[in-house]
């Protein structure tokens, strides 16, 4: 039994929903009229695991909107049928590899009844960009992305918890041979559920992750690959579930998509 | 995957990912190559609203509203009808960019004049914050840019961001005003597709000028 469904079976429904409720106390600032769905996150610092030579100190992430959930293949669904060009068929090869939306028994439809509720994946950075902005939004920052995920239920941070880490880390050693899990795990102490545990998640600057080889030691290998200062140094090495993320992202090309690879969208909301 | 002197050299994030590719497995479908000549008539440019018979794997896809160094307002895909050169920078940077500019006129400079007249450049900036039309300007009669067929231009952020996602570039804003960013020359043919891309600075690199030349005896259209 996969780690995350034991955990949501350990939280009865009604728990849930009253941490879900505590969660929406945090809203404090109105919100931009996103879709429904979103939860309001406030102005905070972030220590990133990400760090150059020159911005180790805490960034200041000012206060956001985010899908509670990530997209759902129904979701989705729904927007290929009002934005066609987005149809795995008629979509440019610049914005989507040839696994964009494969395994979609048509070029309009999942096809897979009892499937709606399955986060979305083989979506390329285009795509999922385009989502957003038809909800008015746009893809989530890494910064905001993280400063989301480092919550638990209970805590703004909880990344330094040695259990926490290792019940995240369990879900990456987890083997993935069924369907992807629906949607709505337990909601952190924002509100925001699946961060871990379901799929990867795109980013809007996952191109901004430029991760060196050699920041292991600290030492700039080659000043002539970037301009400006050398690339990421990665400060926080024992947060190993979220390096995978920053491993994953730096990797990839807008166009492509994984089985895996899903997304949230965020408004801002200053 | 391209540009494989951006990547990750970090021996513990690769096998991290790769161990992570494995308990998950994550399909990583075969990356589309972006140089492949394959224009498919039965795709429609439906994502950019752009001319039908724009190839799909053209960078004049995306849609984006560019200003040069002279207020001149265009849209990307203006650009196509022949081979362009194709880079971004900041104005502000001390070491890398007047070296990507270097290496351009280097590259051109192993042309023949004619077929330099044939040969478009656009560089266009990451930090649309600071580099201005004003500073465009100044950059260009600084650097002597041969204008209009070369310009310097800029966008919006959101738009910088998926221009870079169109090229394959990495950058990233430091607290300091610096950005990181992986430097890049690549060539576009007429419609816009990547035929190569170098990343060697200083001079010319052989086998992209190599590139340049037959991109340039295929043709403008």
């Amino acid at each position: 039994m996969p780690l995350h469904r034991l955990a949501l079976r350990a939280v009865p429904t009604s728990a849930r929903r009253a941490i879900g409720w505590l969660a929406m106390a945090f809203v404090t600032l109105p919100l931009a009229a996103p879709a429904t769905g979103y939860v309001q996150l406030p102005a905070g610092k972030l220590t990133s695991v990400l760090a150059g030579d020159a911005d180790t100190a805490p960034l200041t992430i000012a206060p956001f909107a985010m899908r509670s959930t990530p997209v759902t293949k129904g979701e989705f669904h729904r927007f290929v049928r009002a934005h066609p060009q987005w149809r795995r068929d008629r979509v440019p090869a610049t914005f989507a590899d040839a696994g964009y939306l494969r395994a979609w028994r048509t070029a309009d439809a999942p096809g897979d009844a009892g499937t709606e509720a399955q986060p979305v994946t083989q979506v390329s950075w285009f795509a999922a960009q385009a989502y957003c902005e038809a909800e008015g939004g746009r893809l989530p920052t890494w910064s905001e992305w993280e400063y989301a995920a480092a919550a638990d239920a209970t805590r703004r941070d909880a990344r330094g918890d040695p259990a926490w880490r290792a019940r995240i880390l369990g879900w990456y050693a987890r083997p993935a041979t069924g369907p992807l899990p629906k949607v709505g795990g337990k909601p952190n102490v924002y509100g925001v559920r699946d961060l871990h545990g379901v799929v990867w998640e795109w980013v809007d600057d996952f191109n901004a992750l430029l991760v060196d080889g050699d920041s292991r030691t600290g030492k700039d290998p080659d000043k002539l690959k970037f301009c400006g200062a050398g690339a990421i140094n990665l400060q926080d090495r024992e947060n190993y579930a979220v390096l995978m993320r920053v491993a994953l992202l730096s990797s990839l090309n807008a166009s492509d998509s994984t089985g895996s690879l899903g997304f949230r969208c965020v408004h801002p909301t200053h | 995957m391209h540009a494989n002197d951006t990547r990750p050299r970090f021996a513990a994030s690769r096998a991290a990912t790769i161990a992570a590719a494995l308990a998950l497995g994550v399909a990583m479908s075969a990356p589309a190559s972006s140089a492949s000549p394959t224009p498919s008539a039965s795709k429609q440019a439906a994502g950019a609203g752009t001319a039908a018979a724009l190839p799909t794997n053209s960078v004049y896809q995306l849609p984006v509203a560019l200003t040069d160094q002279d207020g001149r307002d265009f849209r990307l895909a203006d650009r196509r009808g022949k081979p362009m050169l194709v880079s971004m920078f900041y104005s502000s940077c001390q070491f890398v960019c007047p070296m990507l500019i270097d290496t351009l006129r280097d590259t051109e400079s192993k042309l023949g004049a004619g077929e330099r007249e044939q040969l478009g450049v656009l560089m266009v900036s990451i930090d649309p914050a600071h580099d201005t039309v004003a500073v465009l300007k100044q950059k260009a009669n600084e650097r002597a840019i041969a204008t209009p067929r070369w310009a310097m231009a800029r966008t919006d952020a959101a738009s910088v961001r998926k221009l870079a996602a169109v090229l394959g570039i990495q950058y990233r804003a430091l607290a300091d005003g610096e950005f990181n960013h992986t430097t890049a020359l690549i060539l576009l043919d007429a419609d816009g597709r990547i035929v190569a891309r170098s990343s060697q600075l200083g001079n010319a690199d052989p086998a992209f000028v190599l590139k340049v030349r037959q991109t340039l005896e295929a043709g403008s259209h």
